[in-house]
């Protein structure tokens, strides 16, 4: 018998029995054998559980993780993180872990309450009105916000500041490109210069803070993208959102967002969680993507949680939905939740002043190093990019000979940076730990 | 009258959750209510950085004057509601769930413990290919893993889940299209098909073209004969398809596609069906989507993460989205490569990691007689259960169900009243996730009904006799039971029409419970 069937033979028998079958072959006896199958599948046989875990041990001991095996100063939007006992704890409560979407409100009320607390704490984090239940990771949500923009303005022209992250940039060019025109907004010196003639925009994309860890100006960037009859979605860090002002207070109309660095571990890039919000605008009822938990009553005029607004959706309007979101990624959701309510407003705002410190202390005794020069001058907060006498990436293998991860090149990505390496320091970075790196690393340029 | 089961397969069973007991009828504080200014939970490493303000290190202009409006409450206070959240929450750990179309089997906790592994868990996506070779060659297995079961060639584990799977698919239905200099502008699909294919056919700048079903529930090869032409893009198969029917003529549906140019797209929400019986790359499918979280078993998550991986044939390899893992044979080392023709990326990094490990872990445990198995004994339970809920409601579509089966409860309103939401609802205080109801489109009053192979004779037997009781009551009160129900769950019948009227979409306090997080009508 397999692993996951736990009817035995003499059961397997009854059933055929009662069917007036002969074998479990015969349930397949009306498939055209032209298509059938011979021989059952080409698939290694099966392994007993601790045969399995130890090959996925074996597995895992060929990599070099970022955390429990180097000290790690690489961010580039992905980020270690403290995840405090309880996020794992609750996490993996089997109540979330194997429920399905909450169609049916009397029996899922504590993922719609869970979804709904995250949707008011993404609100919170943004300074917007209306949060959705999640999408898969940054890069879809940025697609989401800009199919929200194009269909709210009616317009198909999209600018996209080179300080957004290039992969997000590359997922946006793949998924929007058969309908939206995209147009990429150059980097003066770290920030993005936005063209003084928008045209027909529909939207205007910027990171805050952007791939290469500076402060752009939102508001700048929201008036432009305003007088251009557009909407400016803002990729925004939530963890800064601890210091910094609210994209939604500095005028940004959409909200998306990377949720990782809240109680998900790396994980080699997923699953993460896109976090998404906007402003209270008449295009949410028809347009926004994704699902949405909204508070109700019961027959008892007792307070409960429905999915609600379904009518935008694909199981609903199909060919003329909002997005094609079905499955997302509700339980990275919850964990995000649940760490930001362990954090609340001050835990976060540590929190994100502990990564700037970090930062800055990092910052100051790399460049220190002869050689070594900020590759841009704009204002940072916790990630920054450093220019290197030489190839950034020989830097980074001699520092991984070290131990380090000691942040990602930039070459692949911005060679007119030159050779240029981000980091980011996050609060489990220790000031010894920064000063035997920065030694390590002024050894690494000889 | 239906034939009664041998007792071999009757008696109590573990998928029955009618023991399920909730405490109080109270509802539950959202967790800002719980907050108190000052209470907190948190701490953070000692590290000895010095201790600028956030003045020395935040420009002015860009500084907050406060932090987000997030709760205060204790660790203890939000274990408590959170924990309580959890017993407010039905799930397969508790009992069968047999949603039809989502697959809600037993995941087992080997592919938990398979993705929390810290050795996976801690790699960043960015490092370089030297420091991940662990976690390439997982993923380079599970790829070849999953073309063998299906019988294609290559396959992208990027798409985070069966929806973005689909859109990758047509997208690269576009390439090979554009590539041979014949764009085209119409995407064919049945009209069973889940929502989620014109959804994406959209998407992907295409126009949705149904094709009706026939009598039988399966597609119209007269109708389809006439709606192929030179521009058709490609015909989106789910096969078995929504109503659990094998598409039987899919040698044909293949033929007519392929001579027209187009493409054939299977969407593998039914391929937990066919596992070892039937591959998709033999019935003459290009391009392939799986959901890893219905076939192989990574747990739905209150709704995800899942993944959505897509194979194709070997003509539309070199479209693949890149970065793609694969070994070097020359250095027998594992890379990441980008295909020549690459679509471009869909994912931000490599898919969802950790979601594909735990899939890794599943067909490893299985192995190929497992999965086998796993397909047959699906069928099995379905079928049988089919057979026992015969004179219980109609059946407009009675052919040979695979993996799942839809029933009409139309005989049931025209007697009673009683719709197939009301027996959804009193479904649940019998101790059963309800079906997967109205869905699809073409039947009346559906109930579509998976119990999934993991569920033993004895849940799948009282799950027929719960169906018999529900509608024999049904027929006895005029309906008034299950007009009621549920009555056992932590809220009665939820009101759907007021939360979309007056929108609350977010927390806020008291004093601005009446004007906030309202969204204006009209419709824009």
């Amino acid at each position: 018998m397999g692993h996951s069937v736990p009817h035995t033979d003499a059961e397997i028998a009854a059933m055929l029995d009662f069917l007036g079958l002969a074998s479990l072959d015969d349930l397949y006896a009306h498939i055209p054998d032209a298509v059938r199958l011979a021989g059952g599948l080409d698939v290694a046989p099966g392994a007993a559980e601790s045969d399995v875990l130890a090959e996925i041990d074996a597995l895992a001991a060929a990599n070099r993780p970022a955390v429990g095996g180097l000290v790690s100063f690489a961010g580039f939007g992905a980020y270690e993180h403290e995840r405090p006992a309880v996020v794992p704890a609750l996490t993996m409560r089997s109540e979330f872990v194997t429920s399905y979407t909450p169609y049916q409100p009397e029996l899922s009320q504590g993922v719609l309450q869970a979804l709904f607390e995250y949707q008011s704490m993404v609100c919170a984090l943004f300074g917007l009105d209306v949060a959705n239940a999640s999408l898969y990771d940054a890069a879809s949500a940025a697609v989401e916000g800009l199919n929200l923009a194009a269909a709210a303005t009616k317009r198909r022209v999209a600018w996209i500041s080179r300080a957004v992250h290039p992969n997000i940039r590359e997922v946006v060019r793949t998924l929007t490109g058969p309908r939206l025109e995209l147009r990429e907004a150059p980097l003066v010196d770290g920030r993005t210069e936005w063209p003084d003639d928008l045209g027909e925009a529909a939207a205007l994309l910027v990171a805050y803070p952007n791939v290469l860890g500076c402060l752009e100006d939102v508001a700048d960037a929201a008036r432009r993208a305003h007088d251009a009859g557009a909407l400016l979605v803002a990729q925004a860090d939530p963890v800064a959102a601890g210091l910094l002002r609210s994209v939604g207070s500095l005028g940004a109309d959409v909200a998306v967002g990377e949720g990782q660095p809240f109680g998900t571990p790396l994980g080699f890039g997923g699953p993460y969680v896109g976090l998404f919000a906007t402003r209270n605008a008449p295009y949410v009822r028809r347009w926004l993507p994704g699902r949405l938990v909204g508070e109700t009553v019961d027959a008892d005029n007792r307070r409960a949680y429905v999915l609600t607004l379904s009518t935008r959706e694909q199981h609903i309007r199909r060919a003329e939905a909002s997005s094609n979101v079905c499955t997302n990624q509700t339980l990275i959701a919850i964990a995000a939740a649940i760490h930001l309510a362990w954090l609340g407003p001050h835990g976060l705002r540590e929190l994100a002043l502990r990564c700037a410190r970090g930062a800055r202390y990092t910052r100051e005794q790399l460049l220190r190093i002869p050689g070594v020069e900020p590759a841009v001058d704009a204002p940072t907060l916790y990630e920054f990019a450093l220019r290197t006498p030489g190839p950034a990436a020989v830097v980074l293998e001699r520092l991984a000979e070290e131990g380090y991860l000691g942040g990602v090149d930039l070459a692949p990505h911005y060679p007119e940076l030159g050779d240029a390496i981000l980091l980011a320091v996050t609060e489990t970075r220790t000031r010894a730990e920064v000063d035997d790196f920065a030694s390590t690393f002024e050894k690494a340029l000889r | 009258m239906t034939r009664k089961p041998q007792p071999v397969l009757t008696g109590p069973s573990g998928g029955q959750a009618w023991s399920a007991s909730v405490i109080g009828r109270h509802h539950e504080p959202v967790v800002y209510e719980l907050s108190s200014p000052g209470r907190r939970s948190w701490s953070f490493r000692t590290t000895g950085m010095p201790e600028w303000d956030a003045t020395d290190l935040v420009p002015a202009d860009h500084l907050a004057d406060e932090p987000p409006a997030l709760p205060e409450v204790s660790e203890r206070d939000l274990v408590a509601h959170v924990t309580r959240l959890t017993q407010r929450n039905y799930s397969v750990d508790l009992g069968a769930y047999p949603l039809g179309s989502c697959t809600m089997k037993y995941n087992p906790k080997l592919c938990d413990v398979a993705s929390s592994v810290p050795g996976l868990t801690g790699v960043h996506p960015a490092q370089p290919g030297e420091q991940t070779q662990g976690w390439l060659r997982l993923l380079v297995e599970l790829e070849d893993a999953l073309c063998r079961i299906t019988g294609m060639a290559a396959a992208t584990l990027q798409p985070a889940a069966g929806a973005q799977g689909e859109l990758t698919g047509l997208l690269l239905m576009r390439a090979w299209h554009d590539a041979a200099g014949s764009p085209r502008t119409k995407v064919l699909i049945p009209d069973s098909a889940h929502g989620t294919n014109p959804a994406s056919v959209t998407l992907a700048g295409y126009q949705t073209v149904e094709v009706p079903s026939d009598r039988r529930g399966l597609v119209d090869l007269d109708a389809l004969r006439t709606l192929v032409d030179d521009d058709v893009a490609g015909l989106m198969l789910t096969n078995p398809n929504t109503l659990g029917l094998f598409e039987t003529d899919i040698v044909e549906i293949a033929r007519l596609v392929h001579e027209a140019g187009g493409l054939l797209y299977y969407d593998g929400a039914n391929l937990n069906a066919i596992l070892g019986e039937v591959r998709p790359g033999d019935m003459g499918f290009d391009i392939v989507h799986m959901n890893l979280h219905k076939t192989f078993a990574v747990p739905h998550g209150g709704g995800g993460p899942g993944a959505g991986p897509v194979a194709v044939a070997p003509r539309l390899v070199e479209f693949l989205p890149g970065p793609r893992p694969q070994l070097d044979p020359e250095t027998n080392r594992y890379t990441l490569t980008t295909p020549p023709r690459s679509i471009g990326r869909i994912h931000g990094w490599h898919g969802n990691a950790l979601a594909l490990a735990r899939a890794y872990a599943y067909i490893r445990a299985n192995g190929g007689d497992g999965l086998q198995l796993v397909a047959q004994t699906a069928v099995l339970n379905a079928r049988y259960l089919k057979e026992r809920v015969r004179d219980v409601f109609d059946l407009p579509y009675d052919e040979p169900c695979m993996h799942e089966f839809v029933a009409s409860a139309a005989n049931v309103k025209r007697a009673t009243g009683v719709k197939a939401l009301d027996l959804a609802k009193r479904l649940i205080e019998e101790g059963f996730h309800p079906p997967t109801m109205y869905f699809p489109l073409i039947v009346d009053e559906a109930l579509m009904v998976e119990p999934t192979e993991t569920e033993s004779p004895q849940t799948v037997e009282a799950m027929a006799q719960a169906f018999e009781r529900i509608v024999t009551e049904a027929e006895a009160d005029g309906g008034a039971a299950a007009r009621a129900a549920p009555r056992t769950t932590p809220v009665s019948r939820v009101d759907e029409v007021q939360a979309a009227k007056k929108l609350r979409l977010r927390w806020t306090p008291d004093e601005e419970r009446s004007t906030a997080a309202r969204v204006p009508s009209p419709l824009h």
